[in-house]
């Protein structure tokens, strides 16, 4: 049953920059009719079609069901129902963890719909959680590594592996220089306060672990995230 | 709730259907309100008052569960004769002394609370190098009460108790006569809730309570921001347990967190002062080896009892084979703290250049974090910087566009910090779990490959870690022997993750293999109870570990939750051990049997032999209600076998807290760090021992009676729209949320806009003592003057979710915040601040200076404004940067 709304929801919506507004559809639906109907008995059987007809002679007495379909709207495919492949998913926003299905075309995100086997959420996504397809395929989405030089004025290019290389070499310089060892009275320390991290709320698990791991053996104390702030 | 958390929410409107009653308690009419059956609005940082005066109402009316309240929590427990409360001292509890307090005459008569490594110097004055035993890593001032989050700090002995609740300094007496102020009319004035609607919501709840039926506390940060915010959680503990609400269906206090794994980055804590699991840091102290870290736990009663295990596997999955018996396991390897490394600390140090190097990771604190002129400093001060997100945050770009360059403070080309930005891979680009605000895992699946330069936290960490240690191992020859030392701990460092694919994706199941743990022949272990302490187990988190029993991703799990019980235990996976409600043994009575048919949820089955019931029962499965051990017992063992709090060390859930807290055993009203009012019920005005930073850019204001407080006579509040999230990195920059909620703006009442002449759509600008914001201005009902004290009192409510890049831009919040923060947990107050608020656009450049300036001097604000602990008693340190040990409040 929500599932069902939600596919009628998903028809309706349509791909950004293509909004049509449903009163333009209405009029190619009954222009499309009006070329097909050659004869009284035709225009007649049109006529009936018409959506306040149908809802006022059928059993669809509110007009939001049956009787409020066109053609064109029978010939609408749901995004989710022509997708290659679907996987389950979470919603990344708040934590109380929304379950979701990732509808893949063409090798990207076509539709996010939340997913009704979920006994947290029964299907639902809020607006946020609705909204993360934008999320995912955003065009403000930053797919380039950037570069900003000490008193730089721009941004420049950079590639990925150099930036890895750059990264790594400061983290052994800074390491190197700012280590305790000891504190004076000779008490181990045995770490770097010249290195500090902030994040990690709203990343996996599997990647929180990895951070720690790597920079408690670095050393590094200064390991925060927004669970404190 | 229907705001921050909607979906959440559907549970609440299910419950109303089913005829249960709800009371939304908030400064501002929400979306929750609009569907509760009550709504009481109250003054912002008043929770204390309100949740004492509840339990003053169960106390002084004989509500409370009796049962429950005398079999579970301590109110027994008899307290040290040492111990003097509030009541006696306006305010101050017993031990208070330079700016925090020596919490030994907090104890239980009879007992020796433990000592820990971080109060080890102390505790050597008392008891000599040695100490009666052994120290412990347990409880430091600054980070042990976060052990909470896995059970509380730990004792040892056998207290005195009188099960009557008769005894004079027995905890329950005390609890009476601490909060047998917090009358309805004491909450009138310090809440400005009126005595009649007070006693509604406490006969509501109270007749909601018992054998029969039980009522839950839903709370989120609107509880946790503020100076005393851990005592916020601590009273309505206190309500909850003496109804006998904690450990049943339908009970608990329960936290709307909000980050999709913020529970998992606490659990496995990207976090200064934790270890995976609860795990404390290691505080530096001569002598400090795995034994004596661990001593005080192994001799404990209960779960943690088991810490060495806990600790041993851990280090056992991080450093391998190299870790040995011989060689402690490498707990040498681990880095030592030195009091506190917290967030606010760090980036004080950053701007004092005493930090080079700083990762930001899928955070925005350039306008994400209070005091966000101060975080900004702190960037603009280091010698490299890495970000990590989906958009140009403004975390990122401060240094072209920041308000500082904006206003012509400085310039692009002043600024000397390195900048990488790294794209980050999205949700649906990686495998991986999130922990949802239940302790619940749950797997996500890639769906698609990210693109370009996009890459994963887990890619990035992985190989940031593969690239340091190969250039490291090339280097060994050129390295001096004390740098091929440290080296070590990083090349012998477990890191041989499989990867896939094209870009060399490290596998997430793999990692999270490695969080469940393993035996000696490698097989994923199945429970923390197998743990073993000599080496022959692995585990990156003991809580986790089940998370890939039987070698399944039990996260991953997905039976559709029509297709099983209500409980669902086969959808994702929740520590510990897939329970779904922790301490549910309390849900049954001290025999074992439920306490009502109607509220039955896990119970001893005599038959069988076991405790069985609707979810994984958090107890012993064999151990039977009467069980009682044997008095050398320790660790789980030592549990009897009607004590349901198995994490702590008395298996009783605390109503007062001997030991553990660093502001007081039990919860006392505190006016926040700035507020119009003076408290009503002490002479204290603020918690005497919250960490406030007195610096230049972090001024406070002065409060109450205080000169220049009318200044500033405005209560202010942030909060969270449905529409944003956060500080906007992931909603500011699409196109959908930002057409919802397109403008930054201000909620005030239709009186407080008469009085300062603002119109609805217009602009305001609000302002502190730390920055002057503007705004769109929202005139509603939703906000309404209170009375409090005699006067009329204006609340502003203010969403945090802006900043100036994306697609909808405008002041930040957080600008106008400055730091205070609780002493246990370093969390700062949001939630309650003093503003001015005047009609117009705000000033740009030397004129926004200028505005500001003047509202300082108006107030008389120095550096010596709101900051000493007790009022009129000098603050014990004058400068700010004491960074060594101690409690001082300028840690």
């Amino acid at each position: 049953m929500i599932a069902d709304t939600l596919d009628r929801v998903a028809v309706a919506a349509r791909p950004e920059g293509q909004s049509v507004s449903r009163l333009h559809r209405l009029a190619r639906a009954r222009s499309i009719a009006r070329e097909r109907a050659d004869g009284g008995e035709q225009r007649m059987r049109e006529w009936l079609r018409w959506p306040v007809i149908r809802q006022l002679t059928g059993a669809d007495s509110l007009g939001r069901g049956h009787a409020a379909r066109s053609e064109r709207t029978d010939s609408e495919r749901a995004r989710t129902s022509e997708a290659d492949s679907v996987v389950g998913s979470i919603c990344p926003y708040c934590a109380v963890g929304c379950a979701q299905r990732i509808y893949v075309r063409d090798g990207a995100v076509s539709q996010i719909e939340g997913d009704p086997d979920s006994p947290v959420s029964r299907g639902r996504l809020c607006p946020k959680g609705a909204a993360s397809r934008s999320l995912v395929t955003s065009p403000s989405r930053q797919a380039r590594v950037r570069y900003r030089r000490p008193h730089g004025t721009d941004w420049e290019d950079l590639d990925l592996d150099t930036a890895l290389d750059m990264i790594a070499e400061r983290v052994i310089r800074t390491r190197d220089e700012t280590w305790e060892s000891s504190t004076e009275d000779g008490t181990r320390l045995n770490r770097t306060t010249g290195i500090a991290s902030l994040g990690g709320a709203t990343l996996d698990n599997e990647e929180n672990y990895l951070m720690k791991k790597l920079y408690t053996a670095l050393g590094a104390i200064q390991i925060e995230n927004q669970a404190r702030i | 709730m229907a705001e921050a958390h909607p979906v959440g929410f559907q549970w609440v409107m299910e419950a109303k259907r089913r005829g249960a009653k709800i009371i939304h308690v908030d400064p501002r009419f929400t979306r929750t309100s609009a569907m509760a059956d009550a709504f009481v609005p109250l003054r912002a940082g008043s929770d204390v008052a309100f949740l004492g005066g509840l339990i003053n109402h169960v106390l002084s009316g004989e509500h409370y569960f009796r049962d429950y309240v005398v079999n579970y929590t301590n109110a027994p427990m008899i307290v040290g004769e040492e111990f003097v409360d509030t009541e006696d001292l306006d305010g101050l509890f017993s031990g208070f002394a330079e700016g925090g307090y020596d919490t030994t005459s907090w104890h239980y008569e009879g007992s020796r609370v433990n000592a820990s490594a971080g109060e080890r110097d102390r505790w050597d004055e008392l008891f000599g190098e040695q100490g009666p035993e052994h120290p412990s890593g347990r409880e430091t001032p600054t980070g042990g009460p976060e052990r909470a989050g896995s059970g509380g700090p730990v004792y040892r002995g056998i207290p005195e108790t009188d099960p009557t609740l008769n005894h004079p300094r027995c905890v329950f007496q005390i609890l009476k006569r601490h909060f047998a102020r917090y009358t309805p009319e004491f909450v009138e004035q310090a809440c400005g809730v009126e005595p009649g609607r007070f006693r509604e919501v406490a006969e509501a709840l109270v007749a909601n309570s018992g054998p029969e039926r039980t009522s839950a506390f839903a709370y989120a940060v609107g509880w946790t921001h503020h100076t005393l915010g851990v005592q916020y959680i601590r009273a309505a503990s206190i309500l909850q347990l003496l109804l006998g609400n904690i450990g049943r269906p339908g009970g608990g206090i329960l936290a709307l967190r909000g980050h999709a794994s913020i529970q998992g980055s606490t659990d496995i804590p990207t976090l200064f002062d934790l270890l995976p699991g609860y795990i404390p840091m290691p505080q530096a102290h001569r002598n400090l080896n795995l034994d004596t870290f661990v001593a005080a736990d192994s001799a404990a009663k209960g779960y943690w009892g088991n810490m060495r295990s806990y600790l041993v596997s851990l280090l056992k999955a991080w450093w391998g084979e190299h870790a040995t018996a011989d060689n402690d396991f490498c707990f040498d390897r681990l880095p030592r703290l030195t009091g506190d490394h917290g967030n606010f600390r760090t980036v004080m140090d950053q701007i004092d250049g005493k930090v080079r190097g700083y990762f930001v990771i899928g955070e925005n604190p350039a306008v994400g974090t209070a005091n966000s002129h101060q975080q900004r400093m702190g960037l603009a001060n280091l010698d490299w910087l890495v970000v990590r997100d989906l958009n140009m945050i403004e975390t990122a770009t401060f240094w072209k566009d920041g308000p500082e360059v904006e206003n012509g403070e400085t310039r692009p080309e002043d600024i000397g910090t390195e900048v990488f930005f790294l794209p980050a891979a999205a949700h649906t680009e990686k495998d991986g779990t999130f922990t949802n605000t239940q302790r619940m895992l749950q797997w996500h699946h890639k769906a698609v490959e990210p693109e370009h330069d996009q890459r994963s936290d887990l890619w990035f960490y992985y190989h940031l870690g593969m690239r340091i240690r190969s250039k490291l191992r090339e280097r060994q020859g050129e390295r001096t022997a004390e740098q091929r030392e440290r080296d070590r701990q990083l090349l012998e460092l477990t890191w041989d993750y499989p990867t896939e694919g094209e870009i060399v994706e490290p596998d997430a199941a793999a990692v999270l293999r490695e969080i469940n743990g393993t035996d000696a022949a490698d097989t994923a272990l199945t429970a923390y109870t197998q743990l073993r302490s000599d080496g022959s187990t692995r585990c990156g988190c003991w809580i986790y570990c089940g998370v890939y029993a039987e070698e399944v991703n039990q996260a991953a799990r997905r039976k559709p939750g029509a297709e099983q019980s209500w409980t669902a235990l086969e959808w994702g996976w929740a520590w510990p051990a897939n329970r779904r409600i922790i301490y549910n043994r309390a849900s049954a009575d001290p025999e074992g049997n439920p306490w009502s048919a109607r509220k039955a949820y896990v119970w001893w089955d005599p038959e069988q032999g076991c405790w069985t019931g609707h979810d994984v029962p958090d107890f012993d499965a064999g151990k039977p209600p009467d069980h009682e051990p044997d008095p050398e017992a320790s660790g789980p063992e030592a549990l009897r076998g009607s004590e349901p709090f198995v994490m702590q060390s008395d298996g009783r859930a605390w109503l007062y807290a001997p030991t553990g807290l660093l502001d007081g055993p039990l919860p006392a009203h505190y006016e926040p760090q700035e507020s119009p009012l003076s408290n009503a019920f002490y002479g204290v005005q603020r918690n005497p021992a919250r960490q406030v930073y007195p610096r230049p850019e972090n001024p406070y204001h002065p409060s109450g009676t205080e000169t220049g407080s009318a200044v500033f006579p405005y209560v202010f509040t942030t909060f969270r729209l449905t529409e944003h999230h956060t500080a906007g990195g992931m909603s500011r920059w699409l196109p959908h949320l930002s057409e919802l909620a397109p403008a930054m703006f201000v909620e005030l009442s239709p009186e407080l806009a008469a009085e300062r002449q603002l119109r609805h759509l217009g602009w305001a600008t609000v302002i502190t003592a730390r920055a002057a914001i503007e705004a769109r201005v929202l005139i509603t009902q939703r906000m309404m003057p209170l009375r409090v004290g005699g006067t009329t009192l204006h609340q502003i409510g203010i969403p945090w979710h802006w900043g100036p890049n994306g697609l909808t831009t405008g002041d930040a919040a957080n600008e106008l915040l400055g730091v205070a923060l609780d002493p246990n947990v370093h969390i700062m107050e949001t939630k309650a601040g003093t503003c001015d608020v005047r009609p117009g656009r705000r000033p740009h450049g030397a004129d926004l200076r200028r505005l500001i300036d003047d509202y300082r001097s108006r107030a008389g604000i120095t550096e010596r404004t709101g900051v000493d602990p007790v009022e009129g008693t000098p603050h014990p340190r004058s400068d700010a940067d004491g960074h060594g040990e101690g409690r001082a409040n300028d840690e």
